[in-house]
């Protein structure tokens, strides 16, 4: 009997000392069985701060051993939920604190606030209190915040364009300020989109690559060829020193943009340069403008496509050969070479100069008519294989023919 | 009588003429066969390349490129004077990457993707290094060579 | 000594004679008949099939002398062979054609053979002999056709020593030993070039030695209906040198249209060809179309369409032993017909004979039909 009872007061101690006594977070067992799956407790162990050894009370503050949700608002030190304003300031705490920083994670950078408060979200925030604009959890979300790097994180490229798009792209939500709604649905449909969404280039750039993440602003003018340029750098560098960059700044024309449009960046083709009507330079161009624009333009549009022709004949040559069973190696090698030599030529186009674009076109013309040449080797070759056979064949037809008449003569015998 | 001996004397040194005839058509494939191509190997491990040292020196961009089998292949002399050997295509959009000297990197002009002259991926848009090849240098000549792991 | 008129040829002969005495063997040689009746055509079958096979040790043995098997060389040797090496494409070409044509000339031989059931005794032992070269010669297609290690060949070859795995008991052990291993790799080139080009070309050799051996010995069977007739009712042609200059033309004929196939159809035609393609890539999915060799398409066609169950035993292990069976009895037909040897004609081999054909080349041509 004795025994049972200590057995039993044992058990109970235990299962008191479990539950609770001189436990860390407290919190957790609470709001855990309170919320939601899809709640903050739930979410926060895949919260990069969890997985940093961080609790909630190292955000929210308060006395994490208590487990009475009144005693732990009234506890030295509890900072609560802070509203839509205080958000970035409730981030900096930690975040814009470089020694705070240095012990959890010395390599991430702690002027996110400082640039965030030179950015277009910023500035509303702070200076206007616009409750509707982006602060640090509208990107990052909140309790189950990512890197980067992390494929599930609202900020890793792929799912950027859509966490922007939140607010961007929502015409209702964005109907009292005046800028368009569009871009996301545009960039889905761009070469930068496609790659970065469809193919999971992460070379291509996401939002915050043009226009920064913590310091989000549109590019201005003058800096948007330094943004493009960052990845586009020989597109850029010809574009400087070609007649088109000062009359650009003169004019105030955002360089690339006013080609290649921002949003909706499409794959160039040969025919957007040209003196024709559908071609970009006649929207300042004209024949009798006293510049040699649109006749430059035309002899670079015959240039490239000359050269286009002259790759696709070599192809085409090419592939009769490889059809008629020869071996193609050298002439495949030359060809990727021809590919290469159209990609320099159409990168020329941004010299805006007969005098860069012509002689990589003709270079590129003399390594496909060799190709053409020795495709034509090649078939002359299986031409003359089947000859061959011809020969061999009436030498056989011969022989045999007077096997014939041999085993004629000895069986008349 | 002598008409038909002599018909069928020449049609017998007919015959035996169509029978070497016969006998060549077969030999002489096979010896030619027989006889080794210029490119004596089939697996292309290894190739010589045909440029030497000061021919790379004397390039504006102290590098060439060469065939490797079925890949473009780059070679680039240092400014220590080292010989280094990789592929040439750029392991993004398959642009041909270029040396260059004033950065001391490989160049992909396409969309400034930047390795360093062992070929690792360091800046821009390409998710891995160039594969990086063996240079040998003997009396004078250049051999290049795939990496044996 | 008629037909020998150059003086060479009698100076080596008496040469020859003086340390060998051939004299006997030759006149015995010089006695040989061939009976000449409305199916003396089909004499000609082992012939060319004799001959396709020289075709094949000398392409193959050129072939070789730049061949590197191996997962990191087949390929890329058969490529160099193809496209460098001059002629090699004909080599090539030759080697595919002639492997393909001697196994259809195998097929037909043994068909004639049984027709005209010329394996009645006393040639049962030539039957038998001749079996066992019709397996050879398959063995020869299967283990040659995997050697360039392209797309083609690998999905086959693992198709085909996956079969093998279906067999009872020793099922899993054989298609390890085939393979070399789990999986078809370079190891199985390694084993079936050994294979192909060592104990394939071995036990050949000493199965058609014997084969011809016996041909020469017992000469060619005369047809059934001969039976009985006195010597005078039937026709004879020498051996020696009739028949042997007959067998000169016709192999020229077949070395022309092996030229013809090898130069305008290089890769083969429609359905039976074997364009040297990509490289194999065992990770790569497989081509929506997997196909055996035609001469095997019978036997994977027929067993694709037994039925999964078949009492208690699964289609395709029913599927074997019934084609087992089948086999068997086909090869001990000699043992099975004895009223051949009394000249009893066989309404049961005949009909047997017909069904065994009809189904080779029905289940072929539908195996080719159904993707």
């Amino acid at each position: 009997m004795i025994k049972i009872k200590f057995t039993l007061i044992f058990i109970g101690l235990l299962l008191f000392s479990i539950n609770g006594f001189g436990s860390d977070n407290n919190c957790l067992n609470c709001h855990l069985d309170w919320e939601s799956e899809e709640g903050s407790a739930a979410k926060y162990a895949r919260d990069i701060h969890s997985q940093k050894g961080l609790g909630c009370t190292e955000c929210h503050g308060g006395d994490p051993s208590l487990d009475d949700m009144d005693d732990v608002r009234n506890s030295k030190g509890y900072r609560g939920v802070p509203n839509h304003l205080e958000v970035p300031d409730f981030c900096a705490r930690c975040h814009a604190d470089a020694a705070y920083m240095h012990e959890h994670n010395p390599s991430l950078p702690v002027d996110q606030l400082a640039k965030y408060k030179t950015s277009v979200h910023g500035q509303r925030l702070f200076a206007r209190k616009d409750k509707k604009v982006a602060n640090c959890i509208s990107c990052h979300s909140v309790h189950e915040i990512g890197t980067g790097q992390m494929p599930y994180s609202s900020t890793h490229p792929t799912n950027l364009p859509a966490t922007c798009g939140e607010c961007h792209a929502d015409k209702e939500y964005m109907a009292e300020y005046d800028i368009p709604t569009d871009q996301l649905e545009k960039y889905r449909s761009s070469v930068h989109g496609q790659a970065l969404l469809q193919r999971g280039d992460l070379g291509a750039p996401a939002c915050n690559d043009c226009h920064g993440n913590h310091g989000a602003a549109p590019p201005g003018v003058a800096s948007l060829a330094a943004v493009c340029g960052v990845c586009h750098a020989l597109e850029a560098e010809l574009f400087a020193i070609s007649p088109h960059a000062e009359a650009y700044r003169e004019n105030d024309f955002p360089m690339c943009e006013t080609c290649h449009s921002n949003h909706d960046i499409i794959k160039p083709y040969d025919e957007m340069i040209g003196a024709v009507g559908s071609a970009v330079c006649t929207n300042c161009h004209s024949a009798d403008d006293g510049t040699i624009g649109l006749s430059t333009a035309d002899s670079i549009l015959v240039s490239i496509n000359n050269l286009v022709q002259a790759h696709a004949q070599a192809k085409r040559r090419l592939n009769e050969a490889i059809y008629k069973g020869m071996m193609t190696t050298d002439e495949e090698f030359l060809l990727k070479e021809v590919d290469q030599t159209l990609i320099q030529a159409r990168t020329l186009v941004h010299s805006f100069n007969m005098d860069s674009v012509a002689p990589k076109a003709r270079a590129g013309i003399a390594k496909a008519d060799t190709i053409i040449a020795n495709a034509a080797g090649l078939i002359n070759e299986y031409y003359f294989r089947r000859k061959g056979l011809g020969v061999a064949t009436l030498i056989i037809t011969f022989l045999a023919i007077m096997l014939y008449r041999k085993i004629r003569k000895i069986e008349s015998r | 009588m002598n008409d038909n001996n002599s018909r069928r004397d020449f049609l017998s040194w007919l015959t035996g003429l169509g029978s070497l005839a016969f006998l060549g058509s077969i030999f002489y494939p096979v010896y030619k066969f027989l006889i080794p191509p210029e490119s004596t190997e089939a697996i292309v491990s290894q190739v010589k390349l045909p440029f030497t040292r000061s021919e790379i020196e004397g390039d504006e961009k102290k590098a060439k490129t060469f065939k490797f089998g079925r890949t473009l292949g780059l070679i680039i002399l240092t400014g220590e004077g080292e010989l280094k050997a990789m592929a040439a295509t750029c392991t993004h959009l398959d642009c041909t990457v270029q040396h260059r000297p004033d950065l001391e990197i490989i160049w992909c002009s396409c969309h400034n993707g930047r390795y360093d002259l062992d070929g690792k991926n360091i800046s821009g848009p390409p998710p891995r290094p160039l594969e990086k090849y063996v240079v040998n240098e003997i009396k004078g000549e250049i051999f290049v060579s795939k990496e044996t792991t | 000594m008629d037909g020998f008129q150059s003086g060479p040829i009698k100076n080596s002969y008496k040469w020859l004679d003086e340390r060998l005495k051939i004299n006997a063997l030759i006149e015995y040689m010089g006695s040989k008949e061939v009976p000449r009746h409305s199916h003396s055509i089909f004499y000609y079958l082992g012939g060319i099939t004799l001959f396709l096979f020289i075709v094949q040790v000398i392409t193959g043995i050129l072939l070789l002398m730049y061949y590197r098997p191996g997962a990191d060389s087949a390929y890329e040797s058969v490529k160099f062979i193809v496209s460098e090496v001059s002629f090699g494409w004909l080599i090539r070409s030759i080697h595919s054609w002639s492997a393909n044509l001697m196994i259809l000339a195998a097929f037909f031989h043994m068909f004639t053979v049984f027709f005209t059931r010329a394996y009645r005794k006393p040639r049962e032992l030539t039957w038998y002999t001749g079996m066992g070269l019709l397996a050879l010669s398959m063995t020869f297609g299967f283990s040659g056709y995997l050697l360039p290690w392209n797309e083609l060949a690998f999905f086959a070859t693992r198709v085909g020593t996956g079969m093998a795995g279906a067999i009872p008991v020793i099922g899993d052990f054989l298609m390890v030993i085939m393979r070399g291993g789990e999986e078809v790799t370079g190891a199985t080139i390694g084993r079936f070039f050994g294979l192909h080009v060592a104990i394939l070309p071995l036990l050949t050799t000493g199965l058609l030695t014997m084969h011809l051996i016996f041909v020469q010995r017992q000469g060619m069977s005369e047809p059934m209906h001969w039976a009985g007739k006195k010597r005078e009712e039937k026709k004879f042609m020498k051996f020696f040198p009739n028949f042997l200059y007959r067998d000169a033309l016709v192999w020229l004929v077949a070395l022309n249209i092996l030229a013809l196939l090898a130069v305008i159809f290089p890769d083969g035609i429609s359905v039976i060809h074997w364009p040297l393609g990509e490289k194999a890539d065992p990770f790569a999915p497989p081509p929506p179309v997997i196909r055996p060799e035609w001469y095997f398409m019978f036997a994977f066609q027929a067993l694709k369409m037994f039925p999964p169950h078949i009492w208690f035993i699964e289609g395709e292990l029913f599927g074997i032993i019934i084609f087992g069976f089948g086999g068997l009895i086909w090869m001990l037909i000699p043992l099975l017909d004895r009223g051949a040897s009394e000249n009893k004609p066989s309404k049961l081999v005949m009909t047997f004979g017909a069904f065994v054909i009809l189904f080779i080349v029905v289940m072929t041509i539908v195996g080719y039909l159904v993707e």
